[in-house]
C-alpha cells in the first residue's frame, strides 16, 4: 500500500538526511522504523504525508504518487501521532479527538458520536469527553492523541516516537493496548522508535536506518536470529541476541509442564496440606475440564479462613497468564517488570498447560551463560 | 458645591456631548488598529524576517512626540475628526501588534506541527489554533492600547477633533480650573471604565480550558 521509489533528502546547507531508500510496505503491517539519532527516521515518516518534500525519488499510496495529490487533503487520510502529543489545551477532548472531522465537515451531531465509540476503545468512561487535555495523565492523553489520528477511520498512521515521553510502566501498557488496537483494526502503521525493545514487541517488520539508508529490514525474529552485520548486532544488543536463542523460544518449551493445582471444590484445610507437601506458596486453580479458573496463595488462605471454607469462595480470579506459544523474550521481560514470582501457561482455550516460574529463568539465564552442554556435564556431576 | 451644580446646570448636556465624541473618537481609532494589526501581527509570524524591522520601525515611531503627530497630520489631511482618528490609530497599532505577534508566535511548535499534520489548511491553524491559544495576549495588547487611547485623544482637541481635551485646553488657556476638571475627571472615569469592561471581554472570550488551566497552574 505504501511504496518508496529511490527517495532522497537533500536539506537545505546540502545535509543527505536520506539517501535512495527503497520499501514496499503491505497493507496491515506495522512497521518500526528505528536507529541512532539523526539517521532520518523522522525525515522518511514525515515525507509520507507531505509535512517534508522528498528531493529524489517518489512515494505512492496505493499505487498514486504523493506528490500529484493535494498535500492537505492527503494529510487528512493519514493519521498522525507526535512525541509531544500535541492535543489542544483550548479543546476538550471531545473536540479534539473529532477535529479531523470537523475539518471534513462532518455534522457536529456525528462528530460526538464518533468520539464517544473512539474513547471506548481504550477503556475511557465518556464523562472524559468534556474533560480538558491538561486533566488528564500522560498516558491518558496519548490515548486520546491516538484516538484523534483515529477519527476518520484512515487506513495509514504514522507515529513518532508516541510513548518517548511516557514513563516506562504506562508506556508498556500503551504498547500493549496499542498492539492489540491495531490488530483489530487492521492499520497500517509507521512507527518510529529509539527503543529496541518496543520496536520487536509492536513491529511485524522492523527497519533499521543508519545515516539515511536501509541497513536491514525483516521481522523482529529474523533480525535477532540474522543480524545483517555489526552494526545491527550492536544495535540490538548482545542480551537480546541471547534471549532470541532458536532452541528456547516459546514459553512451551521452557515451562514447568507440571503446576500444582487444585479444584475449586476443595477445602481449604486441603490446599493448605497440598501446599506444604509440595512445598509452594500458591495454588493454581483449575475447574475438572482444566481450564484456569485463578489462584490462591498462603495469605489469602490465612487471611480468610475464619469466613471461608472452599477454595472457590477466596480464589482470586485476576490472574496474568501467557500463551504457550508466547515467546520467551517477551514472557522474560514482562516476568521480570512486573516483579511476577510466576506465570501460569494456558492454551488457546485457556487450558492450564504449565507454569513458567522465576527459577525458570534462572535455566534461561544459566543457560545463556554457560551454554547448554556445560549445563548437561553439570547435572550429571550432580 | 454651588459651582459644581452651577456648572452642570449650564454644561452638562454639552459635557454628555463631549464625552461621547471622546468615546467615539478612542473606539473607532482602536477598532481600526484592531482590525489592522491583529491579521497584521499573524501575517508577521509567517515571515520573521520582516518582522523584526516592521517591529523595529514601529518601535520608532511610537517614540515621537504625540503633538507632532498630530501636527504632522493637519498639512496632510487638515483639521477635524478624522485626521485625529488616524493619527490616534497609528498610536494604537503598537501595542495590539506586538501582542498579537508575541501571542501567535508563542504558540508550542508542536501543536502547529500537530495540526498540520492531521491536515488543516493555513487558515484552518489560525482559525482553530493560533487565535484561540493567543487570544488572552492579544486581548491584553487590545486593552492596554484602548486604555492608553482615551487618554491621547483628550489632544484631538488640538487639531478640532473635539472631545474631552476641549475643556482641559480651555481651562489651561483661561485658567478656569473647572473646566480643566471637568475634561481629566471624564477622562479618568471613561478609562477606568473601559479597562473594568475589556478585562472582563478579555475574560468572555478567553477558551474554557485555558482558564481552567491557569486555575489548575
Ligand atoms: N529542517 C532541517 N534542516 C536541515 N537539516 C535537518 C533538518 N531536519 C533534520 N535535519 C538533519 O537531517 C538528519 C536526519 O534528521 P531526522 O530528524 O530525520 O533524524 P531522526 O532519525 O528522526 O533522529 P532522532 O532519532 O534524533 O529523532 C539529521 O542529521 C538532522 O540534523
Ligand atoms: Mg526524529
Amino acid at each position: 500500500m505504501l511504496k518508496f521509489e529511490h527517495v532522497s533528502k537533500v536539506y537545505k546547507g546540502g545535509k543527505r538526511a536520506v539517501n535512495d531508500l527503497n520499501l514496499e510496505i503491505e497493507k496491515g503491517e506495522f512497521i518500526c522504523f528505528i536507529g541512532p539519532s539523526g539517521c532520518g527516521k523522522t525525515t522518511t515518516m514525515k515525507m509520507i504525508n507531505r509535512l517534508i518534500e522528498p528531493t529524489e525519488g517518489s512515494i505512492f499510496i496505493n499505487g498514486k504518487n504523493i506528490m500529484e495529490r493535494d498535500p492537505v487533503q492527503l494529510r487528512r487520510e493519514i493519521g498522525y501521532v507526535i512525541q509531544q502529543i500535541g492535543l489542544f489545551p483550548h479543546m476538550t477532548i471531545q473536540e479534539n479527538i473529532s477535529l479531523v472531522l470537523k475539518l471534513l465537515k462532518w455534522p457536529e451531531a456525528k462528530r460526538r458520536e464518533r468520539a464517544r465509540e473512539l474513547l471506548k476503545l481504550v477503556d475511557l468512561t465518556p464523562d472524559y469527553l468534556e474533560k480538558y487535555p491538561h486533566e488528564l495523565s500522560g498516558g491518558q492523553q496519548q490515548r486520546i492523541g491516538v484516538l484523534r489520528a483515529l477519527a476518520a477511520d484512515q487506513p495509514l498512521i504514522l507515529m513518532d516516537e508516541p510513548f518517548g515521553a511516557l514513563d516506562p510502566i504506562t508506556r508498556d501498557s500503551l504498547q500493549e493496548e496499542f498492539k492489540k488496537l491495531q490488530r483489530k483494526l487492521d492499520k497500517t502503521i509507521v512507527f518510529v522508535t529509539h527503543d529496541m525493545d518496543e520496536a520487536i514487541k509492536l513491529a511485524d517488520r522492523i527497519v533499521i536506518m543508519r545515516d539515511g539508508q536501509i541497513v536491514q529490514c525483516d521481522t523482529p525474529d529474523d533480525i535477532l536470529r540474522n543480524p545483517a552485520n555489526e552494526f545491527v548486532e550492536e544495535f540490538i544488543g548482545k542480551d537480546r541476541l541471547v534471549q532470541a536463542r532458536p532452541n528456547i523460544q516459546t514459553v512451551e518449551q521452557i515451562m514447568n509442564p507440571k503446576p500444582v493445582t487444585i479444584t475449586p471444590e476443595h477445602s481449604l484445610s486441603e490446599a493448605i496440606q497440598l501446599m506444604k507437601q509440595c512445598r509452594v506458596d500458591s495454588l493454581l486453580v483449575v475447574d475438572e475440564k482444566k481450564v484456569l479458573t485463578g489462584f490462591i496463595d498462603v495469605e489469602m488462605i490465612d487471611q480468610k479462613r475464619k469466613k471461608a471454607n472452599l477454595v472457590k469462595d477466596i480464589v482470586e480470579t485476576e490472574i496474568f497468564t501467557v500463551e504457550k506459544d508466547t515467546l520467551v523474550r517477551d514472557t522474560v521481560r514482562k516476568i521480570l517488570k512486573r516483579g511476577m514470582k510466576y506465570v501460569p501457561v494456558v492454551d488457546h482455550n485457556h487450558h492450564l498447560v504449565g507454569i513458567v516460574t522465576r527459577a525458570s529463568l534462572v535455566d534461561i539465564v544459566y543457560d545463556s551463560i554457560w551454554g547448554e552442554v556445560e549445563t548437561d556435564e553439570i547435572s550429571k556431576i550432580g | 458645591m454651588d459651582t459644581v451644580v452651577e456648572f452642570f446646570s449650564n454644561y452638562g448636556s454639552e459635557m454628555l456631548y463631549k464625552t461621547w465624541e471622546h468615546l467615539y473618537i478612542s473606539v473607532i481609532a482602536a477598532l481600526l488598529g484592531i482590525v489592522f494589526a491583529v491579521p497584521l501581527g499573524i501575517i508577521l509570524t509567517r515571515i520573521p524576517k520582516v518582522a523584526g524591522f516592521v517591529m523595529g520601525v514601529l518601535g520608532v515611531i511610537q517614540t515621537f512626540p504625540s503633538f507632532a503627530i498630530l501636527a504632522f497630520f493637519i498639512p496632510l489631511l487638515g483639521v477635524g475628526k478624522t485626521p485625529a482618528i488616524i493619527a490616534l490609530f497609528f498610536y494604537s497599532v503598537l501595542p495590539i501588534l506586538r501582542n498579537t505577534y508575541t501571542g501567535v508566535n508563542g504558540v508550542q511548535k508542536s501543536l502547529l506541527e500537530a495540526g498540520r499534520g492531521m491536515g488543516m489548511t493555513g487558515w484552518e491553524r489560525i482559525r482553530y489554533v493560533e487565535v484561540p491559544l493567543a487570544i488572552p495576549v492579544i486581548m491584553a495588547g487590545i486593552r492596554l492600547s484602548v486604555v492608553y487611547l482615551i487618554g491621547w485623544a483628550t489632544l484631538a482637541s488640538f487639531i478640532g477633533g473635539g472631545g474631552l481635551g476641549d475643556y482641559i485646553f480651555s481651562g489651561l488657556n483661561l485658567y478656569q480650573p473647572e473646566f480643566i476638571i471637568a475634561g481629566a475627571v471624564p477622562v479618568t472615569v471613561l478609562a477606568l471604565l473601559t479597562d473594568l469592561l475589556l478585562g472582563k471581554v478579555e475574560n468572555w472570550v478567553t477558551p474554557k480550558g485555558m482558564k481552567k488551566m491557569r486555575q489548575a497552574a
